[in-house]
């Protein structure tokens, strides 16, 4: 038994239908919101601004606090309980271990930038999205970039190597490996690289080709939302 | 030889490649990597000889000498005021750049100015830390009382004075208002009401179509139009 066909009918190396704005949130100092088929993210940042605790404040450069969370009703079936829990730490550790080495916030010593990341609607992909929009929101907010971030998620399905994986094909009823991927769109240096599941080196091999494919199509569209906002001047 | 890459008023954003080789400059919102230059935020490109250099068009105002701000006083010191200036950081106003009273040690400082008062100032001074001084010393620097404040977008301000202050200097006096633009986006305006009102209509209308030609006729009809 092997995957050959998607459960929604995509091909193999194909994104879901994406859609992403720049500006959504009035009160913000820069935000954005991305959606992948029916995972949406919306991303707010808020800053550079005056940092308290004193004691968190670095006197040689900036720093980056990014908050990720899932909405009450944003599941399938049950309720996710609101407030932080463990799962939504570490995913807000790694968006912000992803988003750091493109930002130049040397700028802007003993100030935080704050990133908050809320998921109203989620079909897997979460923290991808999550990244996706913040780059956006980040470069809206005016901040220094060296460098620009884009992120997708790549899996294993039951023997076939695919791109942007669904909650229903991350619960195939088979072997599945979910391996979420995010890069510096210049560089190519890798930024979040997770896994779960298993997959041998060939495969590992593949994987990182196919992400690199849909993070270029996800960068495209960045590019697109942001200079679409600028140019009709907001 | 390099070559060019984007055009001269484009809008760029972070990561994109502008120009190629070494015989460009890279200038402010911009670095260089390698042989290319790159656009380090979101703006517009603007290219005279070989120089590059981004005009943003978004992001929080950062402290810079000679700068006119509008301050917000949020803590007094032993030789002076703290201000919130609508940035990550704070602004000093030391007593001796704020008056030229003689002050004696220990004076009540709130005689000149409490906390919660706006003042025009000018920054005098910049570390690289952002630790900013300001002075009280210039023409038309004087604390602010009665009137509005607005906030605007920092990189629109440009936008509201004009060029040489026609835009500001329109709107002072087409609506008979005392108007004070500072750079960090907080603009004072202080007039009848109902005219305080129009020139922040006016304004806010400027913030809208800042990056249309032939803002100033509109903002006349505008402010013709609505008396």
């Amino acid at each position: 038994m092997t995957y050959t066909k998607r459960l929604d009918g995509r091909e193999m190396d194909q994104c879901r239908e994406m859609e992403a704005k720049a500006g959504v949130i009035g009160r913000a100092d820069g935000s954005a919101m991305f959606r992948t088929g029916k995972t949406i993210a919306y991303a707010a940042v808020y800053g550079p601004r005056n940092l308290f605790p004193r004691f968190l404040q670095n006197p040689e450069k900036g720093i980056l606090r990014v908050n990720y969370n899932m909405m009450p009703f944003s599941s399938k079936g049950e309720r996710v309980r609101p407030g932080g829990s463990r799962r939504s730490k570490e995913i807000a550790f790694v968006t912000k271990n992803a988003l750091l080495p493109a930002l130049d916030l040397s700028e802007f010593p003993n100030s935080v930038v704050d990133v908050f990341i809320e998921l109203p609607q989620t079909d897997a992909g979460t923290r991808c999205a999550g990244i996706n929009a913040a780059a956006i929101a980040l470069a809206d907010a005016g901040i220094p970039m060296k460098d620009f971030v884009a992120s997708v998620s790549v899996g294993k399905v039951d023997g076939t190597v695919v791109l942007d994986l669904t909650y229903d094909e991350e619960a195939y009823d088979g072997p599945v490996a979910d391996i979420p991927i995010a890069m510096l769109t210049r560089s190519g240096e890798v930024t979040l690289l997770q896994m779960d599941g298993e997959v041998n080196k060939e495969d590992m091999k593949k994987i990182l080709q196919l992400g690199q494919k849909g993070i270029n199509d996800i960068h495209k569209l960045q590019v697109k939302v942001l200079k679409e906002k600028y140019q009709s001047g907001e | 030889m390099g070559k060019m890459i984007a055009n001269d008023k484009d809008i760029v954003v972070p990561g994109e490649n502008l120009a190629e080789g070494m015989d460009f400059l890279p200038g402010f919102g911009t670095y260089r990597d390698g042989d290319n230059i790159v656009a380090l935020m979101v703006g517009q490109l603007r290219i005279s000889g070989r120089a590059l250099k981004i005009v943003p068009l978004s992001g929080k105002y950062v402290p810079k000498k000679d700068d006119l701000v509008i301050g917000n006083v949020t803590d007094i010191t032993f030789n002076g005021w703290l201000m919130d200036v609508n940035s990550a950081y704070h602004a000093m106003l030391p007593m001796k750049d704020a008056t030229s009273d003689f002050i004696t040690r220990g004076a009540d400082l709130t005689k000149y100015f409490k906390i919660g008062d706006w003042v025009a100032t000018q920054i005098t001074n910049v570390t690289s830390q952002k630790l900013a001084d300001a002075t009280m010393k210039g023409p038309g620097l004087k604390k602010l009382t009665g009137g509005r404040i607005i906030y605007v977008s920092p990189s629109k301000v440009p936008r509201i004075i004009g060029r040489q202050g026609s835009m500001v200097s329109l709107l002072k006096n087409t609506t008979g208002c005392r108007i004070v633009v500072g750079q960090n986006g907080v603009v004072w305006v202080d007039g009848d009401p109902q005219k305080e009102q129009l020139a922040k209509d006016a304004i806010r209308l400027i913030e809208q179509e800042a990056h249309t030609q032939g803002l100033t006729e509109k903002i006349q009809a505008f402010l013709g139009g609505s008396k």
